[in-house]
């Protein structure tokens, strides 16, 4: 059987493919080999992991950490896009670039900049001091706290551009329908936009989380040793241990509930929805 | 503060807005009868929808008052003015049911269970839409989905409906098969609505009374005869029905009414307005009342074409002066007028059928 010739667009698909293919496939395929491979064949990299209450512990903070980021970087980012949807023109141009902001610079130098604002003796701190609301320094930084502020700012963008393209497709004369039909405000909002919004909703909330499964940088510089993450585990096996088949397990398990949550979404919404 | 009309539904006084320097709608005073069927006719932008927005409490006025069965309603929100609205891109709730759309009114007001399914069935059926209950609306075509939205508008049965272009989407025999299904529901029902549309020939069709809009202010306001027979403005003259328009001189008044100097001619038109003699008006006729004949008085004209139209003809002429008019004569009449194109003819009508607007 002869197989009918590829569409001539394909040939341009063809280099990007490539690059994914050798700098991305090849080396997580690799990596994700190991963890079935070395130090011999079988299972025990798995085996350790459950044995070991530290690794179960690290796997654990970073679907807690991740959860918690979740609905705050959807409720600060919610009205940013409700803004963005349905302001003017001159309104949503400044909130894009203002969005975009971050991309411009490394999130390296971001989370640095960071430590010195939440630190002990840091801005933020002196001026809640000076202004009289606190006596004593906050602590944020070096925990939880410290890696949610972090994380959210860096990832409100993934949930403020899908927001924005689930609301602006929702037609203004629905939210003033349901006015005049007598719905106040909050039950027009809870009944009508919210539910439109839905998709939007759900797209940024996965990526969120997902990103954040992953989330390297930030935990090592603003959290403390309970706010480990799986990323900074796997480093650690590597550069420090050496020992590429744990690493190789536990990021199967990463990506193992990054597809487990891809799945459920597809089932709730339907990837369909969430693409478009 | 004005003293509320005796039986008016609705009362807007001296109702006044603006967008940053645009007036959109300036000193627009108005009664409503209960019962009544209010049009705003307008071209686009000349405030109809702005004022309509504030009866509805969406947008609010910077000036006058806004009186809803005796109250103000100035500070009141949208949600408590029982009013009902009907939008031009129906606003049909996209991810609820036919059904759940209509029901969301009565459920907003805690309408019980089995009362609000009897209502809904009942709104259903009133739209000719009794098996469509379980569709979303996406499903329905444009004016099945405009039936829905006047069924909900409509359930929980709100003193006053507005209406905001609601057929502007629609082609025109849908157009005209649903203006007469609102004039039935107008009359079943005996609702007071206020309908906005920028096409005549609906408002004179479904309307008691007219509002004529202009640049955010109401050039006349009267029923469709009093519009069309008497316009108290050249703008309306020229935007309710068909005018021929023909810039002259005034002469004054003689025994018989008042004359104009048109192309030379003196010509009789009605003493409506009073122009000083010598200052310049613009006389306005309808097509159906110009005369022509090949002998006799009137201001000569050349006929440019015969337009047949069944049971009419449409005279197309260019007037000595350049003004092209039309005039409409009855299919027998036409052809007992023997003209035909390219002749000189002239063109006469009573006076009393004559308007001439100062300029
Ligand atoms: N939200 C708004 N912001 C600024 N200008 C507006 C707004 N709505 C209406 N206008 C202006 O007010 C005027 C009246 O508009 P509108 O009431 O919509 O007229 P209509 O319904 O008769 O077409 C127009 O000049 C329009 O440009
Ligand atoms: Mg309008």
């Amino acid at each position: 059987m002869r197989g009918r010739a590829p569409d001539p667009r394909f040939w341009l698909l063809l280099p990007a493919l490539l690059v994914l293919l050798v700098t991305f496939v090849l080396p997580v395929g690799g990596l994700l080999a190991r963890a079935f491979t070395q130090p011999e064949p079988g299972f025990q990299n798995f085996a350790l992991l459950w044995e070991r209450p530290v690794y179960l512990q690290v796997i654990w903070n970073t679907v807690m950490i991740s959860a918690a980021a979740t609905p705050v970087a959807l409720i600060l980012g919610f009205p940013v896009a409700h803004a963005m949807a349905h302001g003017s023109p001159r309104t949503r141009r400044l909130l894009i670039f203002l969005v975009l902001i971050p991309f411009w610079t490394s999130l390296l130098v971001r989370s640095f900049a960071t430590v010195i604002l939440l630190q002990r003796r840091g801005p933020l701190n002196t001026l809640l001091m000076n202004i009289g609301v606190i006596d004593t320094p906050l602590p944020l930084i070096y925990n939880l706290t410290g890696v949610l502020l972090g994380a959210v700012q860096t990832l409100l963008p993934f949930v403020i551009f899908p927001l924005y393209s689930s609301m602006k497709r929702i037609d203004p004369s629905l939210m003033q329908a349901a006015l005049t039909l007598g719905a106040g405000p909050v039950r027009a909002f809870l009944r009508v936009y919210l539910p439109l919004s839905l998709p939007g909703l759900m797209t940024g909330a996965t990526l969120v989380f997902i990103s954040m499964l992953g989330y390297f940088v930030i935990p090592a510089l603003l959290g403390g040793p309970q706010e480990t993450m799986v990323a900074q585990m796997i480093q650690d096996q590597i550069a420090q241990l050496g020992s590429w088949g744990v690493a190789g397990a536990m990021s199967f398990v990463l990506l193992a509930i990054t597809a487990g949550l891809l799945a459920l979404l597809h089932k709730l919404v339907g990837l369909k929805a969430v693409a478009r | 503060m004005t003293q509320p009309t005796a039986g008016a539904l609705l009362e807007l006084s001296g109702v006044r807005k603006r967008y940053g320097q645009q007036v959109a709608v300036d000193d627009v005073s108005l009664a409503l009868r209960e019962g009544e069927f209010l049009t705003f006719l307008g071209p686009s932008g000349s405030g109809k929808t702005t004022t309509l927005m504030m009866v509805a409490g969406l947008q609010q006025p910077d000036a006058g008052s806004i009186i809803l069965r005796g109250k103000a309603v100035d500070r009141l929100p949208p949600y408590k003015r029982d009013i009902g609205m009907v939008f031009q891109h129906y606003a049909l709730f996209p991810h609820m049911t036919v059904r759940r759309n209509i029901a969301f009114p009565l459920e907003m007001r805690g309408t019980p269970k089995a009362e609000a399914s009897r209502l809904v069935d009942e709104a259903l059926a009133m739209v000719g839409l009794p098996h469509h209950g379980e569709r979303l609306p996406r499903e329905l075509s444009g004016g099945q989905q405009q039936r829905v939205a006047l069924a909900r508008a409509m359930v929980y049965r709100p003193a006053l409906l507005l209406m905001d272009e609601p057929l502007g989407a629609l082609d025109k025999s849908l157009r005209e098969q649903l203006q007469l299904e609102i004039k039935r529901l107008h009359r079943e029902r005996r609702m007071s609505v206020l309908y906005v549309t920028h096409d005549q020939s609906e408002a004179l069709t479904m309307s008691d009374r007219i509002a004529v809009f202009n640049d955010g202010r109401i050039e006349q306001i009267g029923a469709p005869a009093d519009l069309y027979e008497r316009p108290a403005s050249r703008f309306v003259a020229g935007f309710v029905g068909e005018t021929n328009f023909l810039t002259g001189e005034a002469l004054g008044r003689d025994g018989n009414g008042a004359r104009v100097s048109l192309a030379g001619v003196a010509m009789p038109v009605s003493d409506r307005f009073l122009a000083t003699p010598g200052s310049r008006v613009s006389v306005a006729v309808r097509p159906e009342r110009v005369r022509l004949s090949t002998t006799g008085e009137g201001v000569p004209a050349e006929l440019v074409d015969l337009i047949y139209l069944g049971n009419a003809r449409r005279f197309v002429l260019r007037l000595a002066g350049g003004a092209e008019w039309t005039a409409l004569m009855q299919a027998d009449a036409a052809e007992a007028s023997e003209i035909e194109p390219g002749q000189t003819v002239r063109v006469s009508w009573q006076g009393m059928h004559a308007t001439a607007f100062p300029m």
